[in-house]
This record gives structure tokens, sequence and C-alpha cells, in this order.
């Protein structure tokens, strides 16, 4: 795709949209706090979209919305061809939700939590009892089938979270901060898990606050800031729109640091870890010209790292001025 | 699949799930049967002699008093179950899986229904345990026939339907399971101010009104009646119209509550 996308919306024509998930101007505020302040997104069949944003940045309204669990107060969505608003049992038939908060029965087992999907998903006896087998045994549930989910750990938890939701074959699923609170097996656990969903042509709708997992995931990354989404691309086209390539120099002799600091003057200090920024693109012809640069200033730095822009500085880019307030931290 | 077929497919997968969870938890069930039983014991064997004396017909004793109070202990039962059913509505409201329900294509209603039926088996079967313990105590039905026990059963049954709803409402409406004891705390207080105990004739006179045409009253005089051969005048048609009342409000009212989004 070709250039650096800064805000996109649907219908800039670049893509022939016969979208999974496609939605124009979604508002939504409780009381007079606009959590979500028009919303346009279009994300492709087939794909992993993933919403990223700080707490309380309102993307669980966004999937709330969508998965038809609340209702927006303006703007328009369709799901799998359904609009959101009048055809809500459409939607509901061709999707899966797994929430930020696990949405198992904890009272009873993972088998009957299970089996109870099945039926709700109106399967035959003999098919219903053919899915929860492989499914269990898909997600390493086997041996915990019998026992009460109350039980399970907050991996197995999630796993049979995501295995509940899989029993009626939805071709669209959304996953609300699917890795939050977990360890990092379990993480990378569900990351394959993840992988290997949208391996069978489903279209998956992922929120997080970890950039690395969108990174990882994602075909296309949407950053929501202040109800509105601030940036959206792929993560490269992300990276690309921000600058921050830098090298950073490390003293320990707050001697060495301030004489350096004062001989290079187009740095970014930092007093307090003695460290100092220099711009840099990450080349290795300029890494060569600074190293010279350095050696003339006879200046000896004990720790230099080259850093070039991830997703963290594009997220810290656009989301700046952000600290989320507790009102916005409640609405959420 | 029309409907009413997925309505009543997916409404019984709700009361499997509510009966796997009561079975798995019977002590949430029998807990709520204590308060009724000691109501009964304490009445008969402590106050039995002194409330006799109440009960009008001279020379009337302690045997006489235990005919008098299992009927209104057994609604009491109706109560007191149904109290629970507010509690684990509201319990059950506050769990993730209510909200994946939400977002799958099934009957809407089916969640509540599910509670709902459930509720009242257990009610009905609660009432039957109480009523062996009366029977142990020395209850027995001096004048009903097969015809007569039917009509029992199917007014405990439509009073279980009425007060369900209307807990089922209750839990609802609470944010949860502390609230939700606050808010159905009349189906636990009404019967202790109806005829369940006393005549309502031998309360004060500002009381009395309300005693007597509450929802507990008119069902335990009818239960009475059938049971017992006594008069149940216009208590039958009185109960009738309440139980159909607080069914169709309280379906109304819960179902309203059910389909408000969720925060």
């Amino acid at each position: 795709m070709p250039s650096p996308v800064m805000p996109t919306s649907i219908g800039d024509g670049r893509r022939p949209c016969s979208p999974a998930i496609s939605a124009v101007g979604l508002r939504k505020a409780y009381g007079d706090k606009t959590v979500l302040d028009g919303i346009d997104l279009c994300i492709p069949e087939g794909s992993v979209f993933a919403l990223l944003g700080p707490n309380g940045a309102g993307k669980t309204t966004i999937v709330k919305i969508l998965s038809t669990l609340i209702g927006a107060d303006g703007g328009q969505a369709e799901v799998a061809g359904h609009n959101i608003a009048t055809e809500p049992d459409g939607v509901r038939a061709a999707i899966g939700v797994t929430g930020q908060f696990s949405a198992v029965d904890g009272l009873i087992t993972g088998e009957e939590n299970m089996r109870l999907m099945a039926d709700l998903n109106h399967l035959s006896k003999r098919k219903g009892k053919q899915v929860v087998a492989e499914l269990l045994e898909r997600f390493d549930l086997v041996e915990a089938a019998g026992k009460p989910v109350q039980s399970y750990s907050g991996g197995m938890k999630r796993r049979l979270d995501i295995a509940m939701t899989l029993v009626g074959g939805p071709r669209i699923i959304f996953l609300d901060e699917p890795t939050t609170g977990l360890d990092p097996r379990s993480r990378h656990n569900m990351w394959q898990i993840i992988r290997e969903l949208v391996s069978d042509g489903v279209t998956v709708f992922l929120t997080t606050q970890y950039l690395e997992e969108a990174d990882e995931l994602a075909d296309r990354i949407a950053v929501l800031h202040d109800g509105t989404i601030a940036a959206e691309g792929s993560a490269d086209e992300l990276k690309r729109t921000i600058p921050g390539g830098h090298i950073r120099l490390r003293f320990t002799d707050p001697s060495a640091y301030h004489s350096a600091a004062t001989a290079l003057r187009e740095v970014q200090r930092d007093d307090e870890a003695l460290a100092l920024q220099l711009p840099s693109g990450g080349s290795q012809r300029e890494l060569r010209s600074v190293l010279d640069w350095l050696d003339a200033a006879g200046i000896e730095a004990d720790g230099l790292t080259v850093h070039t822009p991830d997703l963290d500085d594009v997220f810290f880019a656009l989301t700046r001025n952000d600290a989320a307030t507790p009102a916005e931290e409640a609405a959420r | 699949m029309s409907t009413l077929t997925l309505a009543v497919r997916d409404s019984s997968t709700m009361l499997r799930r509510n009966l796997l969870h009561a079975r798995r938890y019977p002590s949430a069930t029998l807990n709520l049967l204590l308060t009724p039983v000691m109501m009964l014991l304490l009445f008969v064997y402590v106050f039995g002699d002194a409330m006799s004396a109440g009960l009008g017909g001279s020379g009337a004793d302690r045997s006489d008093y235990v005919a008098y109070i299992v009927p209104g202990i057994l609604l009491m039962t109706v109560g007191s179950t149904t109290f629970g059913a507010a509690v684990y509505m509201a319990m059950d409201m506050t769990e993730g899986v209510i909200a994946r329900f939400r977002t799958m294509s099934i009957h809407r209603s089916s969640v509540l229904i599910g509670h709902v039926v459930g509720s009242v088996l257990q009610s009905v079967m609660s009432v039957v345990l109480v009523g062996a313990v009366g029977v142990a105590i020395g209850f027995c039905s001096t004048d009903a026939g097969v015809l007569e026990w039917l009509a029992a059963l199917g007014l405990v049954t439509l009073f279980s339907l009425a007060l369900t709803w209307t807990a089922v409402g209750m839990g609802l409406s609470s944010p949860n399971a502390e609230a939700a004891s606050n808010s159905a705390m009349p189906l636990i207080l009404l019967p202790l101010i109806s005829s369940a105990f006393i005549p309502a004739e031998t309360m004060p006179g500002w009381l009395q009104p309300i005693a007597e045409y509450q929802p507990f009253t008119p069902a335990i005089e009818t239960l009475r009646g059938l049971l017992l051969g006594s008069e149940i005048g216009h208590n039958g048609w009185l109960a009738v119209t309440w139980c159909l009342g607080l069914t169709v409000l309280g379906y109304l009212w819960s179902k309203a509550l059910f389909n408000r989004d969720p925060m």
C-alpha cells in the first residue's frame, strides 16, 4: 500500500471494501462523558484488525457496540452484512465474542460449559459432542474438563472462553484484551491460537494495550485516542509516520556525561539516567559517522544502543497529551 | 426454526444450567428451608398452646394449631425459596457468561425463563419437603380428596410462579446480591403479617385490611380450605387474581429490565 496513512476512513477508494465489519460515525456517551466521538472502520474479511489504545480510550465500548451488547448513540455499523441496530440476530449468528472478563460459568465444569454452548448454537446431539470433544482437545482442556471452572487458572479460563466462542463456528471473532493478565507463556499460547484462527479464514477484531501484540498479530492497526481513531494502517505504515530513531549514549561518570552533553549540542539530555540521545535513522553509515565524531570529540560512553522507531513511539506520539482521568477510567 | 421452538429449546437449555447449579450446590436451596421449618417447630412446640387459644373455638389445642399453621408455613416456604431466586438472579447477572448469552443468537428471554422454571420446581419440591415435616409432627388433611390435592398443588405452583417472576424482577433491578436480598425482603416479611400464624381478625384494626388483602393471606386461606375444608369464600378468586397479576407484571418488568443495555 502506498502512502502512509494518517486518519483513514472508509470510502477513500483505495480498497474495494467487502468488509466483515464496517462502521461510520459511531458515537457513544455515558452521561455527559463522550466515549466514542465518530468512529469509522472498514475491516476486510479474513484479516486481523487490532484496536490499540490506553485504558479508558473506549476499546471495550466499541466491541460492546459491534457485538450488539449495547446500542450506539449515533452512527451506523454493519457486521457480517447485517446492521447492528436493525438486525442484531443476524450479527449474533455470525460472531463470537470473548470479553475482557471471562465469559464462562464458574459454577459448572468446563465440559458442561461447552455443552451449554453446543445446545445454544443449536447443534445436533452428535455434532455437538464431536465439536466439544475436538475443542477441548485442541485447547488442552481434556484433563480439566470435569472440574468446576472456578478452580481453573487464568490461562485455562481464557482458553475455555475462546473454546466456547468457537463452538458455533463464528466467521468473525471479537477478542477484547485476550491476553491481559496472562503470564508470558499463556500469552504466547494465545497468540498461537489467534494465528490458527486466522489461517482458518476467520476475521479477528482484537483490542489490546500491548503494542507488541498488535505488531505481532495484526494486519491493520488503529490507534484509538480521545474517542476517535488517531491513526490507522499496517504496523510498518504507522512506524513510518513518526520520527523517533536515535542513538542513546549512557554514562556512569557524571563529569564525562556533562562534558559530553556540552560538546554535543543537538542532543536530548536525560540527566537522571546520565544518558544522551542523538537523532539517527539507524543505518550503518550514519552510525559510523556518529562514532567517528564521538572519537574526534574525545567522548567515551559506557554504553551505546541504537533505537529505531517502534509502535511504542507511534503510540506515545499519538497519545502524548493523554493521561486517563478517573472519569474516563470509570466509563470503561 | 420457529420462534416458539427456539424459545422452548433455549429455555430448556437454560433450565438445565440452573438445575446443574442447584444440584452442585444443594446447600443453597436447603438453607432457604431452615427458616420455615424453624418457624413451624417454634410456633407449634413453644407457642403452640398459647396460640391455639387465639383460634376461636373453645377447647382448641396444640394439634388444632398444627392443622392451622401448616398451610401458612407451606406458602411461607414459597416466599423463602423465591427470595433465594431474587438473590440468585442478581448474582447470576454479575457473571460474565450472561454477557456472552446476550451476544448469541438465542431466544432473548430464555435466561429468565430458565431461572423462573428452575425456581418454581425448587419451590414445589421445598413445599413437599416442608409438608413432610408438617405431617411428621401431626398434620393431616381432614378433608381433601384427589381433586382438592390437585387444586392445592396447582395453587402452590401458580403462587410460586407469581412470586418468582416478581423476585426475578427484584433481582434484575439490584446491582448485586446484597441489594437483592434487601429488595426481596417483602417475600420473607409478608407471611409474618398474614394469616399464617394467627387469624387476621385477631390483629389490630389498622393492620387487618393489609393482612387480609396482601397476596399471602388469600392464598393461605384458599390452601387451608382445600386441605382442611374451611370456608374459602372470596379468597379463592382473590388468590388467583393476585397470582395472575403478579405473574404478568413480574414478567413484563423482568423482561424490560433484562433488555436494558448492560453497563
